[in-house]
């Protein structure tokens, strides 16, 4: 058999070359059964939704639900949004201003998801306890939420998150 | 002898769990006749099927409701809103018929090499369970997508058992939970259709713990002889099964992407109507010979009978077949019949497909009958008078006279030490 | 020139003849039509699936539903955003229960199906004389013969001949199994007007619906196609190279 050198190293190329095509084309096969797992266009398509803050009159609170999760849309009155404007932000856990909170002060609108262990804090319902800050209270570890959502005492390590919003008109928001 | 390894780790694993002298040991060590031709491909092909269907299966149950209001639509919904669903859900939906196009050629090759002969009698017979449980499983993948022929082939099927006198009509209101074909079948069929399969992962490893007791048979029949006669399985025949892999995948993908719906009824895709049957009822061209012996037996529990009996002879096949000679190369009137034995199942399956009407039906009885005097009458006599042509000493050696079946030298690339 | 027709004649007998027993009693053979979608390169022709929809909008979705569809999935026949969302408004679905309790109506959104002209299927054959109009979803899929199928019987109306008795409430129908159809024939002359000036005959409108139900059955179809393309070259590639290294293997056996 002629087996140069030569030979042998065209032969561990043409091993390399199957062995690397190979592995790409297994790699690509692996994609499909990965993505089919991520979110599917269905519920991508709800990803967003619309909501009319007209409808939540001063003092009141609704809960919407946003890709799975509650979303708490509270109409602040005046008073409770100068109770959180008044605190100073060194006194805060996760320090965040007021205006931060909010694009319209009146309307604060956040995930209501406690950001401790994920229960869905009390507060949105006039009977419900609202905690020592007048915002919102987890009962599952006792997290104290102020009006603007923000974590003032208790386990939780951050504010209340604000979800991505715009306002499409003067009263109706885009969430996500 | 234990295998030696390189590797530090490899070797502190191997010496507390052997799993590298095993692989060692069945891969690389195993003898392998040299002469496997490209029939013998379908047997790891039809390994690789299996696993296409599990991980294909197993996606799309992640996105399957099976309820009778809803399995329709949930369907619908991989097929149009899952990301890659309709990708998946095609290579399922004709996976099951590739599976079964590699697992008939294998089961072909079988016959007319005469793998069933012994010692590979159990070997023979497992594969057999194992076609019986694809076919088990693929009858009730079918009924998933709750369409019309999902639907009605269930109903058609399940009555089957209605034909066993005294107790039929009490087996099949157990196997429906109820009183017709509804939410409580559909919801046991996928619970055992996801069962199944690796029920038959189960039956493939005995099948492959039989295998290699003895080593694969081969294209002209005689036992491996000396060293000469073999090569290691690896690297030569696991290259030459990537390759055939690579034929498959490419016949498959054809289908999937270009032609997807081509082994598929239009029916399936109304949903189901307990009120309406289609006017053509027709299983999956898989089941159309063994639904072709089912018609032609004009009486209903002769029919079931038939049907069954078309499998139970292929596991006593090995003890109607008593010629010693296992490879049809050199049985010259087997060979033969085996071709016609072919073109018999051929058209069986074309009987099945069409209405039981007419000429049909004479067609598929003579062709039912011929599938039994095949292997109940033919076999055993050809055992007897046949004679068969000379076989070779061994597989390296050709015939006496015979030629040129030995060029050059031929180098065992390995010593085989057992 | 004159062989070659004779030669193509002498097949189209024999192709006929040969396809002629396949055929069972009531059944209707369906010509072929050229597709913009078929062939292993094909993609749907979206001027036609517009006007397609544009013709299942106006003509079709009074009483054929489209359940499978969203609004949203018309991206892909070429409408951008707002034109979805002003599509989708036209129709009202049911939702609720809102916080009273009551179940309302409100604007389709393009996140929505289809909305289907009847509540239920009862509904749907109570009002059409008891014959019940299928969903299109799948219609292609759904039928032997596809698009052509569709397209045979959209413009398969014909004047009855004269020994075929046809009863109240159906319709002479040449391409639909057994010649009678209890759908009144759908499509006119310039029934739709089309917005790209395509002279609106029943064999353009017949076509442009089909093409637009083909894509609501097969949505996927291109991208499938366009994989399948990319797949196949590469698997040929693959396995040119595994061949050429079962060779190097296998040089040293015989």
């Amino acid at each position: 058999m002629a087996d140069t050198h030569q030979g042998e190293t065209r032969r561990d190329f043409l091993y390399i070359a199957t062995a690397a095509v190979g592995a790409v084309g297994a790699a690509s096969a692996v994609w499909p059964f990965v993505d089919q797992m991520n979110p599917a266009a269905d519920v991508l398509a709800l990803a967003s939704i619309e909501f009319d803050t007209a409808t939540v009159t001063e003092g009141m609170a609704v809960t919407v639900k946003w890709r799975g999760k509650p979303v708490f849309v509270r109409h602040r009155t005046p008073d409770e949004i100068e109770k959180a404007r008044a605190v100073p932000l060194a006194d805060l856990p996760d320090p965040a201003a007021d205006a931060t909170r909010a694009l319209k002060p009146e309307q604060l609108i956040v995930v209501g998801v406690c950001t401790h262990l994920g229960c869905v804090p009390l507060g949105q319902k006039p009977s419900d306890p609202r905690g020592d800050y007048g915002g919102w209270f987890c009962p599952c570890h006792g997290s104290h939420y102020d009006t603007a959502g923000r974590i003032r005492k208790g386990p939780a390590p951050k504010n209340l998150v604000v979800p991505d919003y715009q306002y499409v008109s003067d009263t109706v928001v885009r969430i996500g | 002898m234990a295998a030696k390894f390189e590797n530090s780790i490899v070797r502190w694993i191997d010496h507390r769990l052997p799993i590298f002298t095993f692989m060692h040991h069945e891969l690389h060590e195993y003898p392998t006749p040299k002469n496997l031709n490209y029939w013998w491909n379908f047997g790891s092909l039809a390994g690789i099927a299996l696993v296409i269907m599990l991980i294909s299966g197993i996606t799309l149950a992640m996105h399957y409701t099976p309820h009778v209001d809803y399995a329709f639509d949930s369907v619908e919904r991989i097929m149009r809103d899952v990301n890659y669903g309709w990708l998946i859900r095609y290579i399922h939906m004709n996976g099951a018929s590739f599976f079964f196009i590699v697992v008939y050629i294998h089961i072909f090759r079988g016959l007319y090499f005469g793998s069933y002969k012994a010692p590979r009698e159990l070997l023979w017979m497992l594969g057999v369970v194992i076609m019986l449980l694809m076919m088990a499983t693929a009858f009730m993948g079918y009924v998933l997508p709750w369409g019309q022929m999902s639907f009605w082939g269930a109903t058609v099927i399940t009555n089957l058992f209605s034909a066993i006198p005294v107790v039929g009509e009490s087996i099949v209101t157990w196997l429906w939970g109820g009183f017709a074909v509804d939410n409580p079948t559909l919801n046991r069929f996928f619970s055992l259709h996801y069962l199944l399969p690796f029920v038959i992962i189960g039956v493939v490893v005995l099948h492959l713990v039989a295998l290699h007791r003895f080593g694969s048979n081969n294209p002209l029949g005689v036992d491996i002889k000396s060293a000469k006669d073999q090569i290691p399985f690896h690297p030569y025949y696991t290259v030459k099964d990537a390759f055939g892999l690579g034929v498959f995948l490419i016949v498959f993908s054809a289908v999937v992407f270009f032609a997807p719906n081509f082994f598929g009824e239009p029916d399936n895709y109304i949903p189901a109507n307990p009120l309406v049957t289609p006017a053509h009822i027709v299983p999956e061209w898989y089941f159309l010979p063994f639904y072709a012996i089912l018609r032609s037996i004009p009486d209903k529990l002769g029919g079931v009978l038939f049907m069954f009996g078309s499998i139970a002879v292929l596991f006593i096949l090995p003890w109607l077949d008593r010629s010693p000679v296992r490879s049809g190369q050199f049985r010259p009137i087997f060979k033969i019949f085996f071709w016609i034995l072919v073109v018999d199942v051929v058209a069986l399956t074309y009987f099945g497909g069409k209405p039981a009407e007419g000429w049909y039906v004479i067609g598929s009885r003579f062709a039912t009958a011929y599938y039994f005097i095949h292997f109940l009458l033919v076999l055993p006599l050809l055992s007897i008078f046949e004679t068969p042509r000379q076989l070779p000493k061994s597989i390296s050696e050709p015939v006496l006279g015979g030629g040129a079946g030995l060029a050059g030298a031929a180098t065992a690339p390995r010593e085989n030490d057992r | 020139m004159i062989a070659r027709i004779k030669t193509l004649a002498a097949t189209a007998l024999v192709a006929s003849a040969l396809a002629g027993p396949a055929l069972a009693a009531g059944e209707v053979e369906i010509p072929k039509q050229d597709w913009s979608f078929s062939g292993v390169f094909g993609t749907f022709d979206r001027a036609s699936l517009q006007r397609g929809f544009q013709v299942y909008q106006n003509v079709c979705a009074s009483c054929h539903a489209l359940k499978h569809v969203a609004y949203r999935n018309l991206v892909q026949l070429g409408y951008n955003e707002d034109e979805i969302k002003a599509i989708a408004a036209e129709k009202e679905v049911r939702d609720g229960p809102n916080d009273e309790g009551e179940m309302f109506n409100r604007p389709a959104k393009p996140s929505d199906r289809f909305v289907s002209p009847f509540a239920n299927d009862e509904a749907a054959r109570a009002s059409n004389g008891g014959a019940l109009p299928p969903d299109l979803s799948l219609i292609v899929d759904a039928r032997v013969g596809g698009a052509n199928y569709l397209y045979a019987v959209l413009t398969g109306y014909k004047d009855a001949p004269a020994d075929v008795k046809i009863p109240d409430g159906m319709y002479y129908n040449a391409s639909f199994t057994g010649s009678q159809i209890a759908m009144p024939p759908p499509l006119f002359p310039d029934g739709v007007t089309y917005g790209d000036n395509t002279p609106a005959t029943i064999a353009q409108q017949a076509k442009d619906v089909s093409t637009f139900l083909a894509w609501a059955s097969e949505p996927n179809l291109e991208q499938s196609k366009r994989t399948g393309v990319m797949v196949i070259l590469f698997l040929l590639v693959f396995t040119g190279l595994l061949y050429a290294t079962k060779r190097k293997i296998w040089a040293s056996v015989h």
